[in-house]
């Protein structure tokens, strides 16, 4: 190679990347490192993992490409970005499935070593789209990602099929060089990962640091771009996903209520990390119970709400369904359990690694009787670690079920987190009844909670259960008056949780032409088009629900001063209902069920339609 | 340190285990029988702390049993008892934790929680009432009905095999199997003590008459002239003798169980199978629990095996203590600011 030029700098405010290739080429990891050395570097972030259901579909496929978006800068980041700015594809399939979705005039990075007949077959291409003009509306790089790799690797004890492997720490240096972001952390997480196999922390060492000099020395890339630190709140910060910081907010809600935790789950998509996450805090006193089905996760968590356990169940939209009747007598018994349900593209088994908010109406009304529970839901990964101790708080004061909703976005997707120090978090300490004097199981305080008698407290010895009990006493009862009151008691009490919960806050004015209102993890694309909508001059506002049952008592005096009200969902509707219903007011929709986060424009687009020939311009 | 204090030990008797509630089952049932020989041995069992019982059930008839105990109780929902149950011990192992179960609860809709609370010994004390029918809905046939029943659901007979809970416990390993009937109230009470002293999964089988929709279902083994014919009674270490009078046995043939005659002069009691609660091998007891397949041999009574191993809520309790012992007990600080951090100042 003849003298390396000078590589131009440009200063970019955001970008968004996409690494894509086969399930078994580690984009996963490669995404994630980035992800979280980016973090580190002081970035805003947000990420959207994409990956199929399908542990290892046969190399070289569509159906077998798996994906890792994130989207980075200097200003705040709600989403992971609509349409990426640069693609990194490792084979053929990679670049089909992906190219239509990346922005026009974009990056491509591409292994052309991967471009052989063979692959190129297996992903529909009749002629090789590197020399064609397939791509000719795109940024096109060519590198031979295997072959330099293994040129990289020579010499090391390593297979053929090992040396293959590294190939995706070649890319990621690559990618290190052109944003200019430093290797350390990764090569410091390759140490602590490999470090029984040192072969493999000199090879993926190698070829990380192989990729970045070759982003170097060859004349392939003349730029390199330099995104800025974001002016983020001071403190100390880590990047965090949400199923991540949902173990870690339930495992403060264990600390912070002086309760041992008791998880019940069965492994499901997208969920089970929270039980995996769990599991390594024994040292908490955490129990965890891997139950033989989704029923015996709630069922051996009611359990151990009875014996005065902080209890909780894990899982996804379909083992929700299975969950349901044992809710209803959780309901009855009144005793006090989280369940969280990380929705996943329904019905039936749906799409398990994509994201959805279809579970709503199931988490409001999917019981038997009347039966009304606590319903709320975060908004982004780091909101997750706060909600999941706000539902411990409610289900324990209460004594009563609640229902954390999240979900595959959420639950995958990470963010930097500024973490909070322990003792900035609040107690919720919980008294068990242990007097005697004047003891009915039913009898209810202030907040119509009734007593946690715990089995192993003298003289409080009582029978709950599923059948419908006396007012006060606690003894099987079927008289039409009791039965009447109690179903009204039990509502009333879920109700009264609205004097307890914050406002619903207002992103702009409190009356105007148009109020965006969302739930859950739409949130940053909302954010996101809010802002694109007022820099284009239009007035509007937002508000973003995290209570859903009760909903905030100031919600219909909010809504009532808007002209229109517009409520973008990943389903068809199930928020819009809910407000239907209860405020009666009209609300617009906007729902696509993609199995992805809504992408800002098309909220935008949906913005810009409502509010006409432009309110504020 | 000593303790100097004199512990004051409340002898209990039936009657604090006995609850405010009426008991509502049919008049004639076989669970007042069951209930009585609780509440009777109870005292003996429970020496001290009432309040570290819990009484856990399903749905069915059986399921009513915890309003009428006056200990900790939870009526759950059809089928859960079981792992309803091994959530609260696990949640606190102290506690003696008891299941109130029937053959619909704990076979059929419960049937996975069942095998899997055996597989894990999950130290439960667990009743099963079998009657061989759903009696709270009114007569439709059971996971241990006999095939060909006869019930409103089978106008024609049932086709379906039933199970044996005996066998299917053993299959998956529960640490103590045993079982005794309604009628039998003395044989039901030394059961029950032997359920009260295991420690680990213990499952007793309740032979137990519906009158109402399955009447006389055990007749022959309950009724005065035929029951000594029909019934084993095991003891362990004793040779396997049944009958009127005393004169017929079980002998091994290989693997096969045979009735002999032990009255004239061929055989003696010293040719007859001895029984062996305690046998390593998982197969003596099963080859009992499928003795009465058979029409022409009795159905044991008594325990058919016991065994011990480590249980599930002891061993969550030893590795959470073993963690903490090996790492400290947790510092959640240290877990939030434990990963790649940065600071922005």
């Amino acid at each position: 190679m003849s003298e390396v030029k000078e590589k131009d700098f440009r200063v970019l405010t955001s970008v968004t990347v996409r690494f894509a290739g086969d399930s078994g080429d580690g984009m996963q990891l490669t995404g994630s490192q980035f992800s979280d050395t980016t973090a580190w570097i002081g970035n805003d972030l947000n990420t959207l993992p994409d990956y199929p259901a399908e542990i290892r579909a046969p190399a070289g496929t569509i159906y077998g490409v798996s994906g890792f978006q994130l989207s980075f800068g200097s200003e705040d980041v709600n989403t992971p970005g609509d349409l990426p700015d640069v693609l990194v594809a490792m084979n053929p399939a990679a670049l089909r499935k992906n190219l239509k979705e990346i922005k026009h005039g974009g990056v491509v990075i591409v292994n052309s070593d991967a471009f052989d007949q063979k692959n190129l077959k297996l992903a529909n291409f009749d002629t090789n789209p590197l020399e064609d003009d397939t791509l000719s509306g795109y940024d096109l790089h060519q590198v031979p990602i295997s072959s330099l790799t293994a040129n990289a690797l020579e010499g090391l004890p390593l297979s053929p099929k090992e040396v293959a492997r590294c190939k995706n720490f070649f890319a990621l240096g690559l990618m290190y060089w052109l944003y200019d972001r430093p290797l350390k952390n990764t090569e410091d997480w390759i140490k602590d990962k490999f470090k029984n196999k040192p072969e493999y922390v000199e090879a993926n060492t190698k070829a990380l640091q192989a990729g970045h000099k070759f982003g170097e020395m060859t004349e392939v890339f003349t730029t390199r771009y330099k995104v800025e630190a974001a002016k983020l709140p001071k403190g100390i910060y880590r990047n965090i996903s949400g199923n991540e910081a949902t173990a870690l907010g339930f495992l403060t809600a264990s600390v912070k209520s002086g309760l041992p935790l008791f998880l019940g789950s069965y492994p499901i998509t997208p969920a089970s990390e929270i039980l995996q996450y769990l599991s390594n805090y024994k040292n908490f006193g955490v129990k965890t119970v891997q139950a033989e089905d989704e029923i015996a996760g709630i069922t051996s968590a009611i359990g151990a709400a009875f014996a005065g356990n902080l209890a909780l169940t894990t899982t996804s939209g379909p083992g929700l369904s299975l969950k349901l009747e044992a809710i209803g007598l959780a309901v009855m018994t009144e005793l006090p359990i989280v369940i969280v349900d990380v929705q996943r593209g329904g019905p039936s088994t749906g799409l398990p690694t994509k994201t959805e908010q279809a579970d709503l109406l199931q988490a409001m009304y999917g019981r038997n009787g009347e039966a009304s529970v606590c319903v709320i839901a975060a908004r982004t990964p780091r909101d997750c670690f706060y909600m999941a101790i706000e539902a411990s708080r409610i289900a324990l004061k209460y004594m009563t079920p609640v229902i954390l909703l999240t979900d595959g976005y959420l639950a995958n997707g990470s963010e930097p987190w500024r973490v909070p120090h322990v003792n900035e978090i609040p107690d919720i300490s919980v008294k068990f009844r242990t007097d005697a004097e004047r003891f009915y199981p039913f009898l209810r305080n202030d907040n119509l909670a009734r007593p946690w008698a715990i089995p192993g407290t003298p003289g409080l010895e009582h029978r709950i259960g599923g059948l419908e009990k006396a007012d006060v006493y606690g003894t099987v009862n079927y008289d039409p008056d009791n039965h009447d009151k109690m179903v009204k008691l039990r509502t009333e009490k879920i109700k009264r949780i609205v004097n307890d919960i914050p406002d619903l806050e207002i992103d702009g004015d409190d009356h105007g032409d148009l109020l965006v209102l969302g739930w859950g993890s739409t949130y940053g694309s909302i954010k996101d088009a809010v802002i694109k909508a007022r820099k284009s001059g239009l007035k509007l506002s937002q508000a973003h629900l995290r209570y859903l049952n009760p909903m905030p008592k100031n919600t219909g005096q909010v809504l009532k001063n808007f002209k229109k009200i517009l409520i973008p969902e990943i389903n068809l509707g199930q928020l819009a209902h809910l407000i239907r219903s209860e405020y009666l007011i009209p609300v617009e929709q906007f729902n696509m069920v993609r199995g992805l986060p809504l992408k800002v424009n098309d909220i935008l687009e949906k913005i810009n339609s409502l509010l006409g020939g432009g309110n504020g311009k | 340190m000593e303790n100097s204090q004199e512990v004051v030990t409340k002898k209990y008797t039936a009657k604090d285990f006995t609850s405010d509630q009426d008991v509502r089952w049919c008049p004639g049932c076989g669970d007042y029988s069951i209930l009585a020989q609780v509440q009777r041995t109870f005292p003996d069992i429970i020496q001290t702390n009432k309040e570290k019982i819990v009484w856990v059930s399903g749905i069915g008839c059986s399921s009513r049993f915890p309003y009428y105990m006056n200990t900790y109780g939870f009526h759950g929902i059809h089928g859960r008892a079981a792992i309803i149950a091994t959530g609260v011990k696990v949640a606190n192992p102290d506690l003696s934790v008891w299941v109130a179960t029937g053959d619909g609860d704990l076979l059929s809709i419960g049937g996975n929680h069942f095998i899997h609370a055996c597989r894990k010994n999950v130290d439960l004390k667990v009743l099963l009432f079998n009657n061989r029918i759903y009696g709270l809905t009114k007569g439709q046939y059971s996971p241990t009905s006999e095939k060909g029943k006869v019930t409103k659901t089978t106008p024609f007979g049932s086709v379906d095999y039933p199970f044996n809970p005996i066998s299917l416990a053993l299959g998956s390993d529960a640490t103590f199997v045993a079982r005794s009937i309604d009628r039998n109230p003395k044989h039901m009470q030394e059961m029950i003590k032997r359920v009260g002293q295991h420690k680990g999964f213990a499952l007793l089988e309740i032979f137990q008459n519906c009158n109402i929709f399955n009447d006389g279902a055990f007749e022959l083994l309950t009724e005065k002239d035929t029951k000594d014919d029909h019934v084993l009674v095991l003891e362990h270490g004793k040779p396997m003798v049944f009958g009127k009078n005393q004169d017929k046995g079980i002998k091994l043939d290989g693997a096969h169980p045979i009735v002999v005659d032990i009255s004239n002069g061929k055989y003696s009691k010293d040719d007859l199978w001895v029984h062996d609660e305690f046998s390593d091998a998982p197969i003596h007891a099963m080859i009992l629990a499928h003795l009465d397949d058979r029409p022409d041999l009795p159905s044991p009574v008594g325990v058919f095996r016991q065994y011990f191993k480590e249980t599930y809520d002891d061993a969550i309790k030893a590795q959470i203590n073993k963690i903490i012992e090996k790492k400290g007990k947790g510092d959640l600080e240290k877990v939030l600011f434990g990963a790649n951090t940065w600071e922005v100042s």
